[in-house]
């Protein structure tokens, strides 16, 4: 029966309250459930490991589909990630699933920088999550979620240990994604190796600091099987997309001339354990780690970098608004500034070139100047050797004028000698 | 650094194709239904419900058949001066309800002292005020640097406005009051204490009541605008042409052919509350709760919270443009990306002037 409490409770405190029939609100995770099936999932899975170690084989087996995948050659200069997204459907869920694979981890000379793509790609993606969060108009329910949500560390089997590359990787990432670090090619360990290996890594991950995902241990229903779980990290897992027949059935399974390394067989691999963790039972809880932890994370460091604060230095609350605010007028006061020296710049610039033209105007000047007395020297040259010529000329005509005359008298003189010889 | 293809759609085999041995193509991502269902359980729900109605029309009784439980104290102050607040009131109370492993913090609001004096002009400013505090609150929160993993949601999912079931047509405090407040909050209009109206009456009321709401453009819950898909607008157009739900409350039960059900009883009959021969009731109800609560949930929250969200966040930009400023339109920043100011409407918000989030556009 329904409690009768006539005392009027106070504004905050919430008092429990029993049901006289049937409400009806038992629906309501039905409701959400229908819900979000029409809005459909989202799942993004970012595999790292060394080129040729199997990521692309797991993922087609975890999924069963064959997704698009080329083999990549070991002699790429630089880590680089490629990301692939798939619509997959399975009875009613629809899931949009994005694998992100990096191409050329492990294969460089110098490796120092190989986990900076990553970190670089997973904080990319939280960027632009940040940004649709901060908007002013803004659409989450339609917004395609990209953050990483679980990242498969592949660890390849040597039996003995961590490869330094790899401890560094994983440091770098643990506070950023959940770490699920899986050993690859699990067919090459035998089983004692495969335990004291497990121990070995474990260990290791531990003396480091790596925070790698557990798996989550607060609902009853679950709590269970995940305790187990994660006392059996790191998963030993065999992936192949090839069928073989055994016994009367067709199994994915790798074939080698000892035997047949069934892939769903719980004695030959974890690869039932690994699909069963990080799909049908952990799938919400990672991805909701990535939103709340991992995300928020990334959130306060970056609204702190850029100078937000939820209480100034007197301890009172401050508003986003009044740190925007006093965080535009610094940026306008620059851009004034930045503005002036601009000018300022401009006419600088122009002063010099006007003084540049004039020089040059100033020469040309002078060469015009010069050139005009060379033209009046020789000019003046000229009219001399005129002069002269005519000269010459003049005395050259008397001269000749003398010369005929001359010419004309002997003549006559002749003449007058001739007549007087012949007399 | 990397590239994504198109959405490819290679699909798994469904689980029909299940071998008798083992589950050979089966995948297993339809079990994220079941962890979400686990998932919600396990955090409970919320929900705020807020009551608006003159006194005497059965709010309070409403609320108590609806949740099947005392959630609202019955105003019974016996002294008339102390019955009507000099202004009008908002009370809220919250309690934790549980069925079938359905955990939900059920709060309801009640708003004694509207429509209750002589004159009611701006009746409905201290509602609109409390809800856009709501709204205020969960905004304020959101954009803390250190914020809580589950925001606390006190926005008022539902305002169910209660219509005196005059028969005739809508009062002009109705109208006003539904017209400001459907902008902001889903309003569930409902003709109270229906049982004085005949069948008949009662058609002709709610006719009424729609034409004047459509004449003047109140949109009430189920909103058009809001329907997702055809199926939606299906049951949504049934739901929307048996508004308002003309409901009668009751919290006493009585004997029927053999059947102890809610009702009223009177000389000449009795009322059953969860007939819907004889009221509205059930449909109110499975409205509410059955069918459309996560919906009013979603459109509270990604609709009106996020108008409201856009307006605020638009009006301390206007506030803080008015500082002087000669700067023109478009100001070529240093690095040589143009830069927008804040007057555009599509411009981030908080984040507009930031260098590192400059060339968001």
């Amino acid at each position: 029966m329904a409690s009768s409490d006539v005392a009027r409770m106070p504004e905050k405190a919430v008092r429990p309250l029993g049901l006289a029939g049937h409400v009806g609100f038992d629906s309501l995770p039905d409701q959400l459930v229908n819900k979000s099936i029409c809005q459909g999932f989202c799942f993004n899975i970012l595999c790292i490991g060394e080129t040729g170690i199997g990521k692309s084989t797991l993922m087609d087996t975890l999924f069963n589909t064959n997704f698009e995948n080329f083999e990549s050659s070991h002699f790429e200069p630089q880590v680089k990630l490629r990301a692939q997204t798939y619509d997959l459907q399975e009875s009613n869920v629809r899931l949009r699933l994005t694998v992100v694979n990096t191409v050329g981890f492990g294969d460089q000379m110098n490796k120092q920088e190989s986990y900076q793509p990553v970190v670089d790609y997973i904080d990319k993606q939280f960027e632009s999550y940040l940004q649709e969060e901060l908007k002013i108009k803004r659409s989450l329910h339609n917004y395609h979620d990209s953050r990483v949500h679980a990242c498969l560390y592949f660890i390849s089997p040597s039996g003995h240990s961590l490869k330094s590359l790899d401890l560094v990787t994983m440091k770098k990432l643990d506070s950023k994604v959940n770490i699920i670090p899986v050993i690859a090619k699990a067919d090459t360990i035998s089983k004692s190796e495969l335990h004291k290996f497990k121990i070995k890594i474990m260990s290791e991950l531990v003396s480091n600091g790596v925070q790698i995902y557990q798996f989550p241990l607060d609902d009853e229903t679950v709590a269970k099987v995940n305790t187990t779980m994660n006392g059996l990290l790191p998963f030993a897992v065999v992936g192949s997309t090839e069928e073989v027949s055994v016994g009367n059935k067709m199994v994915k399974a790798r074939q080698y001339p000892w035997g047949v390394v069934q892939v769903e067989n719980e004695s030959h691999c974890d690869f039932v354990k690994l699909r069963e963790m990080l799909i049908c039972v952990n799938m919400e809880d990672l991805r909701e780690q990535t939103h709340t932890r991992h995300y928020e994370l990334y959130r306060r460091c970056k609204l702190e970098e850029m100078g937000f604060q939820d209480t100034n230095p007197e301890c009172k609350p401050v508003s986003l608004q009044q740190t925007y605010e006093a965080k535009r007028q610094e940026f306008l006061v620059e851009l004034q500034k930045r503005e002036d020296e601009m000018r300022q710049m401009f006419v600088q610039r122009v002063k010099e070139k006007e003084s540049e033209l004039k020089d040059a105007e100033r020469e040309l000047q002078s060469r015009f100047e010069q050139l005009k007395r060379l033209h009046a020297d020789e000019k003046a040259t000229l009219e001399d050797k005129r002069r002269n010529l005519d000269d010459d000329l003049s005395s050259f005509g008397k001269r000749r004028a003398a010369a005929q005359l001359l010419q004309a008298q002997s003549l006559t003189a002749n003449g007058k000698k001739d007549k007087d010889r012949k007399k | 650094m990397s590239e994504s293809a198109k959405p490819h759609h290679p699909s798994p085999q469904g689980k029909g194709e299940k071998t008798h041995a083992s589950d050979f193509s089966y995948v297993g991502i339809d079990a994220i239904l079941e962890q979400m269902r686990r998932k919600a359980m396990k955090q409970g729900f919320e929900l705020n419900i807020m009551v608006v109605g003159q006194s005497g029309l059965g709010k309070s009784t409403l609320m108590n058949t609806l949740f099947k439980s005392k959630v609202s104290r019955k105003s019974v102050q016996p002294n008339p001066e102390e019955r009507i607040p000099k202004t009008i009131e908002i009370k809220s109370i919250s309690h934790d309800i549980e069925e079938k492993g359905v955990r939900m913090k059920l709060t309801v609001i009640d708003t004694p002292g509207f429509g209750d004096h002589i004159n009611n002009e701006n009746c409905w400013q201290p509602i609109m005020k409390f809800i856009n505090d709501q709204y205020e609150a969960y905004l304020q929160e959101e954009i803390n640097i250190n914020r809580k993993k589950r925001i606390p949601d006190s926005r008022v999912h539902c305002c169910i406005y209660f219509i005196p079931p005059t028969g005739h047509c809508l009062r002009p405090l109705d109208v006003e009051f539904m017209r400001r407040l459907s902008k902001v909050v889903n309003i569930v209009p409902v003709i109270a204490k229906a049982d004085t109206l005949t069948l008949e009456e009662r058609d002709f009321f709610k006719q009424t009541i729609r034409e004047e709401l459509r004449a003047n453009g109140i949109d009430v819950y189920p909103q058009k605008e809001f329907d997702e898909d055809a199926d939606d607008r299906m049951i949504n157009d049934k739901i929307r042409e048996m508004i308002p739900f003309a409901v009668v409350g009751s919290d006493q039960e009585y004997q029927v052919n053999g059947k102890r059900i809610l009702g009223r009883k009177t000389k000449w009959g009795t009322i059953e509350v969860e007939n819907i021969g004889h009221c509205e009731f059930a449909y109110l109800r499975d409205l509410l709760i059955r069918t459309h609560m996560q919906n009013i949930k979603d459109i509270t929250g990604s609709i009106h919270y996020e108008t409201y969200r856009v307006r605020r966040l638009n009006e301390s930009n206007a506030h803080f443009k008015s500082q002087p400023s000669d700067h023109p339109a478009v100001q070529p920043k240093a690095n040589g990306q143009p830069e927008v100011t804040p007057s555009a409407p599509q411009a981030n918000g908080v984040a507009a002037k930031h260098e590192v989030m400059s060339h968001e556009m």
